[in-house]
């Protein structure tokens, strides 16, 4: 039962206000991507012990979807932020930083 | 919040002096101070059942359990998020293992302790104390000091001393030090103990008659709620425990520990250990929670000296096997002391492994009488320490908790709260015969008076066909997709052009997931420039509306596009048969529903009868439909409307089973029958639904994988058996020779089967190796039973092929 806390509406929500919506930052590959493109896209996933990327929705309040920067071990929440990005924001990449130094996830660090 | 029914734990019972006052007063006191604060809450009989991430806590409270007279439920469940939690759980007494330690009158020191002093309950005449540490000797003690019997204490310390172990001797108490129990004799009660060395393997020195024996092994701390959400544990070997590791804490938002441990649940023994332990725990947590705690010193406790245990895992540590086998570790699982021995034997090594070989700890104690004990011996006989055996895990709730408490209120009605349509009360006064469609409710049929439902059916078949049949379709989904990119929009998500679609008209569309299955479908209608409404199916329609939403936010979020649900806000009602357009005309109208005016495929607004209306031609039954949307506070009376105008017409409402045969004999598929997840819009023919000029729609990409096109996929056939009966659901068509796995080959299989009451006779479709080549071949189904049912690739389309009923 994590809290996370929406940046769109600011409310610190309940799990169960919460959709979970599986690992962030994915780029889509439509037609005329490589086959192992495809296969990235649809399949494959991080599913570290540490510092992860997800995508949640607020789904029982504001509706909005948004990322969330934590550690699936300790479960610490390292931030939110809106779903409109192509990168962790670098308060987020600071943040983690100053937690685990050297960090890093897929083409992130 | 407390467990039990008072507050205090062992301190009450045992006795301290605490700030110069009897412990039992002192608790009295604190009690009362603490019940004066606004900002504390005390609840008694409530467990602390769970701890979960980010500092949630479930508390268990049984209300009524003790004196069921009492108003009220039984049980509530707390939910609780708490900044920081204090885990004061206090600790659990370890059984010792000798021979016969299950005999009945062989009970815990400290229960024994409880029974006699809480509640006068005398166990035994004459108590043997067996023991490794001092806290048993408070039990002979207390025995004694209330008249009873204490024939030995047998300590298996060779030189155990201590305030409490003085005590005893100055009573009187005989003292056996360096000694134990090499077996208890009785069979129904405990009649003797057999005095042996400690150090030796079970050879009897004397036999102490007695009724009652106290055991007590040591205590282990109760660290659940500090484990449940990943605190860790330390191996103390001087007190063999394992104890929290304050620098090793479950974790909340933060990165920060939220689960502080007070008292014994940390490790602390002694009265006065414990007060230290518990005060410094209650700093820790308000520090932690951003408070200021105030200043002041831990409770002070008159010292009563205690030497350390000695662990003893065995007793004797050498018997035979025979006493081994008799040594029980696990109560109420029957474990003994030989059987762990056996599975290390046998290679379970594994702490988890020889658990489930066993069934250590795995009765509904969940191992809190017998893990350490357990462990101990598997440790043991692996020629390893206890920390290297580990332990299992710790899993909320602590103790069993009622499902009661846990659903509380959501029940009966409150569970899945029923979605109903404007017209539903008309619906449940005819007494229709419901199914429940996602969280709705609807009408399988109406079935009259002596009416079986499958007459009912075939009756509102026949008359839809015939004359004029109504259906309460509110359900469908209605999304409104509305904006400058709503066409590009749309163009991703169907597999068709939505686009060009023109202003007044209407398309069948299909929805693919990124994985290229079919996910939904329905009719789109082009409501202006701008705006486009969506139907979904039934149950599609919340999922598809957050598909939507994922991708404008998530992906296209530069697109200008506002996706509203409307499906609650509207009354569908269709109007399907050969006398559907004079019905509507009776109703008085200023539309011109004509085929010129109206055409198929093709949505108007006017008025019908008293009611804002928006008249869509389109037609699931293949008949002359009209699908007309009223505002939702009006569903009801245009019903009702509608079946006083249409009753000179012959008019019947249909249900949903009705609706499933009418489009099953006109060959149109239903999500959830044709489709499964595994299945293409090409596999069910619909390759004229996928536009060719689109460079992209969700799920192109993954259908151009080898797999989604290759030729020999199953595909959309119709079906009739050669005897005209019915083909079971999902029946399989076997073929030819046999798998690797010795199962009948097969090549098709049945998605959807009915009585066809317009044709007489049973129709199906079903996916086909090969099937649309194969017209005219005849096939065998399993029934299930070991049959088998001939039936007979067919065209799909078993009514009106041409389409002209609809087109009128």
């Amino acid at each position: 039962m994590l809290t996370l806390t929406c940046p769109y509406c600011g409310v610190a929500a309940e799990e169960t206000e919460l959709t979970a919506g599986g690992e962030a930052h994915l780029k889509r590959f439509g037609p005329g991507s490589s086959d192992d493109d495809l296969e990235t896209y649809l399949f494959l996933r991080e599913n570290p012990k540490g510092v992860h990327f997800e995508r949640w929705r607020h789904s029982f309040g504001c509706g909005k979807w948004f990322l969330a920067a934590r550690d699936t071990n300790t479960l610490e929440v390292f931030g939110t932020y809106p779903a409109q990005s192509k990168a962790p924001p670098k308060p987020i990449k600071d943040a983690i930083t100053a937690k685990r130094p050297g960090w890093s996830w897929r083409e992130f660090k | 919040m407390e467990q039990t029914a008072q507050l205090g734990g062992r301190a009450v019972v045992d006795g301290a002096e605490i700030d110069g006052q009897q412990a039992e007063d002192w608790v009295a006191a604190t009690h009362q101070a603490l019940a004066k604060m606004d900002n504390v809450t005390i609840r008694t009989r409530m467990m602390g059942a769970g701890v979960y991430d980010h500092g949630y806590v479930i508390g268990y409270e049984r209300l009524t359990d003790h004196d069921p007279q009492l108003d009220g439920p039984r049980h509530r469940l707390w939910r609780i998020r708490a900044k920081q939690i204090v885990t004061a759980t206090g600790a659990i007494e370890r059984p010792l293992s000798f021979a016969g330690n299950d005999i009945p009158g062989v009970m815990l020191a400290g229960a024994l302790r409880d029974y006699l002093v809480n509640w006068g309950v005398s166990v035994g005449d004459r108590t043997v104390v067996v023991t490794n540490n001092d806290d048993a000797y408070r039990t002979a003690l207390a025995l004694q000091a209330h008249g009873l019997g204490v024939p030995a204490i047998i300590d298996a310390r060779s030189a155990p001393s201590g305030d409490l172990v003085a005590a005893a001797r100055a009573a009187g108490i005989r003292v056996e030090t360096g000694a134990a129990i090499a077996k208890v004799m009785g069979k129904t009660r405990v009649t003797a103990v057999a005095l042996a060395a400690q150090a030796g393997e079970g050879g009897v020195l004397e036999d102490i008659p007695c009724d009652a024996v106290a055991m007590s092994g040591g205590w282990s701390p109760v660290v659940h709620l500090w484990s449940h959400c990943g605190g860790k544990l330390n191996w103390d070997a001087e007190r063999a425990m394992f104890r929290p590791d304050p620098k090793r804490a479950p974790t909340g938002a933060a990165g920060e520990g939220f689960v502080v441990t007070a008292g014994s649940a940390s490790g602390a023994l002694t009265t006065g250990e414990v007060l230290t332990d518990a005060f410094e725990a209650a700093r820790a947590a308000i520090k932690a929670a951003g408070g200021k705690p105030k200043a002041g010193k831990a409770p002070q406790v008159t010292v009563v000296a205690e030497a350390p245990l000695e662990p003893v895992w065995l007793m004797p540590q050498g018997a035979s096997y025979e006493l081994r086998a008799k040594a029980w570790l696990d109560f109420q699982n029957d474990v003994k002391v030989a059987d762990v021995q056996l599975a290390a034997r046998e290679g379970y090594e594994s702490v988890e492994h020889a658990k489930r070989y066993t069934t250590l700890g795995m009765a509904t104690d969940q191992g809190k009488l017998s893990n350490i004990n357990g462990l101990a011996i598997l440790g043991d006989a692996l020629n390893t320490d206890i920390p290297s055996v580990g332990t299992t895990t710790f899993r909320p709730p602590y103790t069993p908790i009622s499902m009661g408490s846990i659903g509380g209120a959501a029940r009966d009605d409150l569970f899945l709260p029923i979605r109903k349509t404007p017209i539903h009360g008309w619906h449940t006064d005819q007494g229709a015969d419901f199914e429940p469609v996602g969280a709705w409710r609807r009408p399988y049929a109406f079935p009259r008076k002596g009416e079986t439902v499958h007459d009912a059916v075939t009756r509102e078949i026949l008359n839809t066909r015939e004359n004029v049949g109504l259906l309460d379709a509110s359900t469908l989904g209605k999304l409104l997709v509305k904006g400058p990119d709503a066409g590009r929009f749309l163009d991703m998500l169907y597999t068709n052009m939505m686009s060009n679609l023109g202003v007044g008209k209407c398309r069948y569309g299909l929805m693919c997931s990124e994985n290229g299955f079919l996910i939904d479908d329905g009719v789109v209608a082009r409501i202006d420039e701008e705006t486009w409404l969506c139907h979904t199916t039934t149950g599609g329609a919340d999922r598809i509306h957050a598909w939507m939403e994922d991708w404008l936010q998530c992906e296209w979020w530069d697109w200008k596009v506002y996706v509203a649900n409307l499906t609650e806000q509207y009354a569908q009602i269709a109007v399907v048969g050969p006398k559907a357009r004079q019905v509507l005309q009776a109703m008085g109208t200023d539309m011109d529903l004509s085929k010129e005016a109206l055409p198929f495929m093709q949505w108007a607004d006017g008025r019908i009868g008293d009611f804002d209306a928006r008249v869509y031609r389109i037609s699931f039954s293949g008949e002359l439909s009209y699908e007309i949307a009223v505002p939702a506070a009006q569903g009801r009376a245009f019903w009702d409307a509608l079946l006083r105008v249409g009753a000179d017409f012959g008019i019947m409402p249909y249900g949903t089973e009705g609706l499933h045969v009418l489009r099953a004999e006109k060959g149109f598929i239903m999500i959830g029958d044709e489709t499964d997840g595994t299945v293409i819009p090409q596999d069910l023919n619909l390759g004229w639904a996928i536009s060719k000029k689109k460079d992209d729609y969700l799920g192109k990409r993954a259908q151009e994988r080898s797999h989604m096109s290759d030729p020999e996929r199953w595909k959309l056939v119709g079906l009739e058996t050669l005897d005209g009966s019915v083909l079971p659901d999902g029946a399989i068509a076997v073929a030819a020779g046999q798998n690797a796995n010795g199962q009948r080959n097969t090549q098709g299989r049945v998605t959807s089967t009915y009585h066809s009451p317009t044709l007489g006779k049973g129709i199906a479709m079903g996916l086909v190796h090969n099937g649309p080549s194969r017209m005219g071949d005849v096939l065998e189904f399993t029934k299930g039973d070991g049959t088998f049912i001939k039936a007979r690739i067919v065209d799909q389309v078993f009514y009106d092929k041409a389409g002209e009923k609809q087109d009128v």
